[in-house]
């Protein structure tokens, strides 16, 4: 039975712009290769830590939303553990209220972002 | 029956006008807290970060749980303080 689930993963700031994709890459295809399903991805690039985090102030956000068997995510986190590229990384199964909640910000996200984009304003 | 005279007091007591409390989240109809939102999370907690207790919110047993494992996560996420000591000034 598929689950939604949404993971949300920090990356060090110490990392190229090429390597950060090609670590979310490997992620999404892990996921992919288990059989899960890939709603939504954010990426919220870098942003300032509120507390420092292994010496470090920045870091890479990365949002990912899919659907899963429970089975899946307890090696889909060890291969968080694995990668010393990941800082942190928080899994969380999304009930109806919040896959509800979910499908109305990514709509909301989608129409902010044709607005700018017809405004001419490159996000 | 003694005479009732009326009593006189020292000082005014002030009875406050008991404001009556609501819970937001059932007068809104949100049903979920979003653990990203770190904005919105800011209303519930205070200067030092901390979760503002219900008695001062006025918020139900359900969505206060919410709000503090919302809170709880946006700070594993380094998106809200553990700590801090001027939190909502420094914006």
């Amino acid at each position: 039975m598929l689950n939604h689930y949404e993971t949300v993963f920090i990356m060090t700031p110490v990392l190229s712009e090429e390597q950060m994709k090609e670590t979310v890459k490997k992620f999404e295809s892990y996921l992919l290769e288990k059989g899960a399903e890939i709603l939504h991805q954010e990426n919220w690039g870098l942003k300032k830590f509120e507390y420092p985090i292994e010496k470090k102030n920045t870091g890479f956000y990365h949002l990912i939303q899919f659907d899963a068997e429970p089975s899946i995510i307890k090696d889909f986190e060890l291969q968080y553990r694995r990668d010393e590229k990941i800082m942190r990384y928080l899994t969380v199964s999304l009930d109806k209220h919040a896959f509800a909640y979910s499908e109305k910000r990514r709509k909301l996200r989608k129409e902010k972002q044709q607005k700018e984009e017809k405004e001419g304003v490159i996000l | 029956m003694a005479q009732q005279t009326d009593i006189k007091y020292l000082t005014p007591i002030s009875v406050d006008i008991r404001k009556k409390k609501y819970c937001r989240f059932k007068k809104s109809g949100i049903k979920y807290i979003d653990y990203k939102d770190a904005e919105f999370l800011k209303k519930f907690i205070n200067e030092q970060g901390r979760i503002l207790p219900r008695r001062l919110t006025g918020t139900s047993l359900k969505f206060q749980k919410k709000v503090a494992q919302a809170v709880k996560r946006a700070r594993h996420l380094a998106l809200l303080p553990f700590v801090a000591d001027n939190l909502k000034t420094n914006q």
